[in-house]
């Protein structure tokens, strides 16, 4: 059990170090650094620079390192939790982080959460009524929710909002509370503009694990030893918790670390679409600016949250299921 | 031969399973009497229907299936219909794991992997009596150790993956006879097993028959087992008993060509080695909407055209407790 | 033995013979006859196939069945609501199918225009009829469209966009790009995956435990962040040709991981059955094992899976495009059509901008459908 832990933070750090390595290269991505476009600018103006001067520049900005010497001072930067400068806000980056990233926690954990709740006693009701109407119904309804682009069904909702009830939905707060300090009437306000984009980010993923839910359940209602159970005298609806679920939470608990990263990744975008606080308008403007700093820091980010979930979610999954808590493996 | 007093009495069952391809007769009009303190030995090829006898007697056959007949347990004096019971009612659920258990093929899949042995020990217990989990547990560590699992008190504990097979088996049948059921249904219990398993387990059975007093129906398709553990057998071919008799009878004077060929298939000791072994030609039908006619017929080497092919021949008493179905002894 | 018996023999075994071969049919037939005898039983999945095969159809031969051409701006009709098409005239006489012609007026109310009908220009709808010159994929010349109005008269089966762009044929034209980048991506990502995957799970050991984590990093990292950072680093100046293609590469990055993961999984579970030892065995080469043995039994479940990763790809087009960072304009796909649906304002006076998104839905159901189809399918056993 110790080795599978160890074994595992082993992996999440080797992955954060991958992360690292991509945030890198999105941030030296962009041709040119911003001493290019200084020379540029200054001989627009009709000044001329001399080789000599642009080396000395060079040398004092750091920016004749090699590619991993300049990896390791940005990476050493980030761990002391300096992540360098935003041209476009003038600002550094972790300060504009601090705004904006406990949003993007809360509303992830949320609709997390809220997939789950829902999901599960569904996937768990249409697999006990394979065939029947109920079973119908949401099949359809989760092939469509699978399908519908998350940003499409934000684009609906603000449209039928609009149209029938002349009413804008987006953002988190009503204009009243944007800018107030925090009292109870701000949290309520915010729980009322939060529920759109939980319907919107989780829909996709609560139709997905209905479908995980409901062929696992079926799957695990045929086996062996729920008939050895229903022979010893189990009453059915006793038997169906006991064991099948049971059985079945085990692949739903060991995907809440890949359910995190979509939910994350339709956070993204339907913020974008909704005008929300989070991070990712931010790092949309910051993208369209090549804003470098911010945008990585951000992706940065967003990948040691999803880090963290998938870690916690392995263990979770040892607390679930005896046979990798005494083997020691997946 | 004292007098027999029967356990239980199956009277033209008929459990039919409708699919899309057809009407899966499985069990196609089976009567077979259980005795006090005896065992019968029920064998027959994969597929001919003798598992699912055992699981009409407990009902535990899936929904859908269409069952007809009766079975008729004789419990103190009392005669009941299960055949009449509803499949998860109050009445058929006392029954199992009490009057009636029933242990299975696969000792790894018969238990749930993600609770321990004693766990599921303690819930047979639990569902008929309401006693006190610690008593529960003292019964199932008393019963671990009656069926000779070793560290009882330690083993109670652990989860199916940690015992060997054999050790799995003899937790099996512990949870079956924790409640001194007055039958116990042995589906296949050591066809998982290696041989030296195989014989321990079946000295087992019968000590514990001996001392608990108890019936047993015993489903194997192998003959060795049988002639080692039945006192009368049963012999079954695509969804009939096709032979009924004391195991003497089967062994020394078996009449149906199928019990003939059967024994003819099986090697023994003692036998000169330059006999060659008789493989039954063809393989067992899959009894989808089977014609009324002998079910062997196709397979028979004493085939007779325009009889064996015109109806399914009569069940006839040839001597006494020993029965036919064969159209040569008509 | 006697004749007699003899003969009871040989009739009795005929008979078998008979019966039996619709069984050995089953058991000897191919594992592709068993898998298309069950797809064929999904109906759900054959008409989506069907469905699906007339949408990739229309993609590859879109300039054919459009009016007009996708950068062709009617002036006279900015944001021009879907036009109706009407078979009997007002004074209820057949006419065959027509158009009426419209008149733009603008509502002060909301200060954009409004097109009605003017019943007594009627323009009927010709086909194969001779219209804007075009040029088939970009190199052959051609002027005959499938359907046109009558001289003068206008038809905007989706409506027009606030330029005056007809819907229907940007739609199509999106269509195109949208469908095939779902396909050269998962070509991309399917290549990908099985050479990293394949090796991961064929070698094992160090290679297989440092794939492993690629693997599992590309799962983890969200993907939308950062699709959007690579696609934001595209330098904008780039060809229509380019940006498609370093889009669709960029698609694949993330693609391929869980591809991969069902290869490796799939070549450990086969790597140690039984069939694969009796071919090393028997002396079989590595390479041997791989394409003989080990491809033709996981095959099936890459099929299942390439048909559900095809949507995603689609939908990462499309939400890329919306956000302006994937394919831009001039070149037309669903994402950049919804872009122009992103403000809530417009779309409640121009709902028709939203068809494209609704084509986008369709398309991810019918793959889902028919991979569902494929799924069951693929276990032909079962």
């Amino acid at each position: 059990m110790i080795g599978y832990i160890a074994q595992r933070l082993i992996y999440a750090i080797v992955t954060f170090f991958f992360l690292s390595i991509v945030v890198f290269i999105i941030i030296q991505l962009p041709p040119g650094d911003f001493l290019t476009s200084y020379v540029a600018r200054l001989e627009q103006e009709g000044d001329i620079i001399d080789e000599a001067e642009i080396e000395a520049l060079k040398r004092e900005y750091g920016l004749d390192a090699t590619p991993l010497e300049k990896y390791f001072r940005w990476f050493g930067r980030f761990l002391q939790g300096e992540m360098g400068r935003s041209f476009e806000w003038n600002q550094p980056v972790e300060r504009l982080l601090k705004e904006r990233l406990p949003y993007t926690i809360l509303l992830s954990l949320i609709t997390l959460f809220f997939t789950y709740v829902v999901a599960v006693p569904i996937g768990i009701y249409v697999a006990t009524r394979q065939y029947g109407f109920s079973d119908y119904l949401f099949s359809v309804l989760g092939f469509a929710g699978l399908a519908t682009p998350n940003f499409m069904l934000a684009l609906i909702l603000m449209f039928l909002f609009f149209k029938y009830f002349g009413i804008s939905v987006g953002g988190l707060f009503s204009s009243e509370y944007a800018l107030a300090p925090w009292s109870l009437g701000k949290i309520w306000d915010l729980f009322t503009h939060l529920w759109v984009p939980i319907i919107v980010i989780g829909t996709a993923g609560t139709a997905g694990i209905i479908r995980v839910m409901r062929g696992t359940l079926l799957d695990e209602l045929s086996k062996q030893y729920v008939i050895t159970a229903r022979a010893k005298g189990v009453a059915e609806g006793k038997l169906l918790f006991r064991y099948p679920v049971r059985m079945a939470i085990n692949p739903i608990v060991s995907t809440v670390g890949w359910q995190l990263p979509r939910i994350v990744s339709g956070e993204t975008i339907v913020a974008i679409v909704l005008s929300l606080p989070t991070t990712g308008p931010l790092l949309f403007k910051a993208l369209i600016s090549q804003d470098m700093f911010l945008a990585g820091s951000i992706v940065m980010f967003l990948g040691i949250l999803t880090l963290i979930g998938t870690f916690l979610s392995d263990i979770l999954l040892i607390v679930v299921d005896p046979r990798i808590r005494f083997e020691g493996k997946a | 031969m004292e007098k027999q007093e029967p356990v239980l009495e199956i009277r033209d069952l008929h459990t039919f399973f409708p699919l899309e391809e057809g009407m899966l007769k499985a069990v196609n009009g089976v009567s077979l009497t259980i005795h006090k303190n005896r065992t019968l030995g029920v064998v027959g090829e994969s597929g001919c229907g003798k598992s699912v006898t055992a699981q009409s007697i407990l009902r535990i056959v899936p929904d859908f299936a269409q069952m007809t007949g009766e079975i008729l347990l004789h419990k103190n004096g009392e005669v009941i219909d299960l055949a009449a019971l509803a499949p998860s009612g109050r009445e058929i659920r006392d029954i199992r794991g009490r009057d009636v258990s029933m242990i299975f093929q696969e000792p790894m899949t018969a238990f749930s992997p993600v609770h321990s042995v004693g766990e599921q020990i303690m819930e047979a217990i639990l569902v008929h009596d309401d006693v006190p989990k610690a008593e529960a547990r003292a019964h199932a560590i008393e019963l671990l150790k009656l069926v000779g699992i070793p560290i009882p008190e330690e083993r109670v504990d652990a989860y199916p993956h940690q015992l060997s097979g054999g050790m799995r088996q003899r937790a099996m049948i512990a949870m079956a006879l924790v409640l001194t059921p007055m039958l116990l249904i042995a589906d296949e219990p050591t066809t998982a097993l290696d041989v030296t398993i195989q014989a321990q387990i079946l000295r087992l059975m019968k000590t514990l028959q001996a001392e608990m007093g108890m019936s047993i129906m015993f489903i194997t398709h192998d003959l060795g087992v049988i002639a080692n553990m039945a006192d009368d057998v049963a012999v079954m071919y695509l969804g009939r008993v096709v032979e009924y008799g004391s195991v003497r009878q089967i062994f020394r004077t078996p009449k149906h060509p199928y019990t003939q060929a059967l024994l003819r298939s099986i090697p023994r000791t003692g036998r000169r080695a330059r006999v060659r072994l008789e493989a039954i030609e063809g393989i067992v039908p899959v009894p989808l909407d089977p014609p009324d006619i002998c079910p062997f017929a196709d397979r028979c080497t004493q085939f007779i055209p325009g009889r064996c092919d015109e109806k399914v021949p009569d069940f006839l008493d040839i001597a006494s407790g020993h029965s036919v179905r064969c159209i040569l002894y008509e | 033995m006697t004749t007699d018996a003899t003969a009871r023999l040989s009739s009795s075994a005929a008979a078998r013979a008979a019966e039996t071969t619709a069984e050995e049919r089953y058991f000897l037939a191919s594992q592709w006859q068993l898998m298309w005898r069950k797809f064929k039983r999904h109906r759900l999945a054959v008409l989506s196939t069907t469905l699906l095969a007339i949408l990739y159809l229309f993609a590859i031969t879109y300039e054919f069945w459009v009016p007009y051409g996708r950068l062709t701006k009617h002036e006279d009709y900015l944001s021009a609501s879907p036009s109706s098409i009407h078979l009997f005239d007002s004074e209820g006489r057949f006419r065959g199918p027509f158009v009426y012609g419209l008149d733009g007026e603008i509502d002060f109310d909301t200060f954009t225009r409004v097109y009605t009908e003017d019943p007594s220009r009627v323009h009927r709808i010709r086909f194969f009829q001779k219209g804007e010159p075009y040029r088939f994929w970009g190199l052959f010349p051609m002027e005959t469209h499938f359907f046109l109005p009558e001289e003068g008269g206008v038809i905007f089966l989706f409506g027009t966009d606030s330029l005056g762009r007809d819907l229907f044929t940007r739609t199509l034209a999106g269509a195109r790009v949208s469908l095939s980048v779902g396909l050269v991506g998962v070509l991309i990502s399917f290549i990908l995956g099985c050479l990293l995957g394949g090796i991961s799970g064929y070698f094992g050991g160090t290679t297989d435990m440092l794939i492993q984590r690629v693997i599992e990093f590309v799962i983890i990292i969200p993907t939308i962040p950062l699709w959007m950072a690579l696609s934001a680093a595209v330098p904008p100046g780039w060809s229509p040709v380019k940006i498609y293609f370093s889009i669709t590469i960029i698609l694949s990055i993330i693609g391929w991981a869980g591809l991969a993961r069902v290869v490796r999984g799939k070549l450990l579970e086969l790597r140690e059955s039984d069939f694969v030892i009796a071919a090393k065995v028997a002396g079989s080469t590595d390479m041997q094992i791989i394409v003989q043995h080990l491809l033709p039994g996981f095959m099936s479940y890459l099929i299942v899976h390439l048909t559900l990763a095809v949507p995603n790809m689609i939908l990462g087009e499309t939400a890329l495009s919306f956000l302006g960072l994937g394919i831009r304009a001039p070149a037309v796909s669903w994402g950049t059509l919804l872009k122009d649906a992103q403000n809530v304002r417009s779309v409640a006076v121009q709902p028709w901008m939203l068809i494209p998104g609704l084509l986008v839905i369709v398309t991810v159901l019918l793959f889902n459908f028919i991979g569902d189809g494929l799924r069951d399918a693929a276990d032909p056993y079962k």
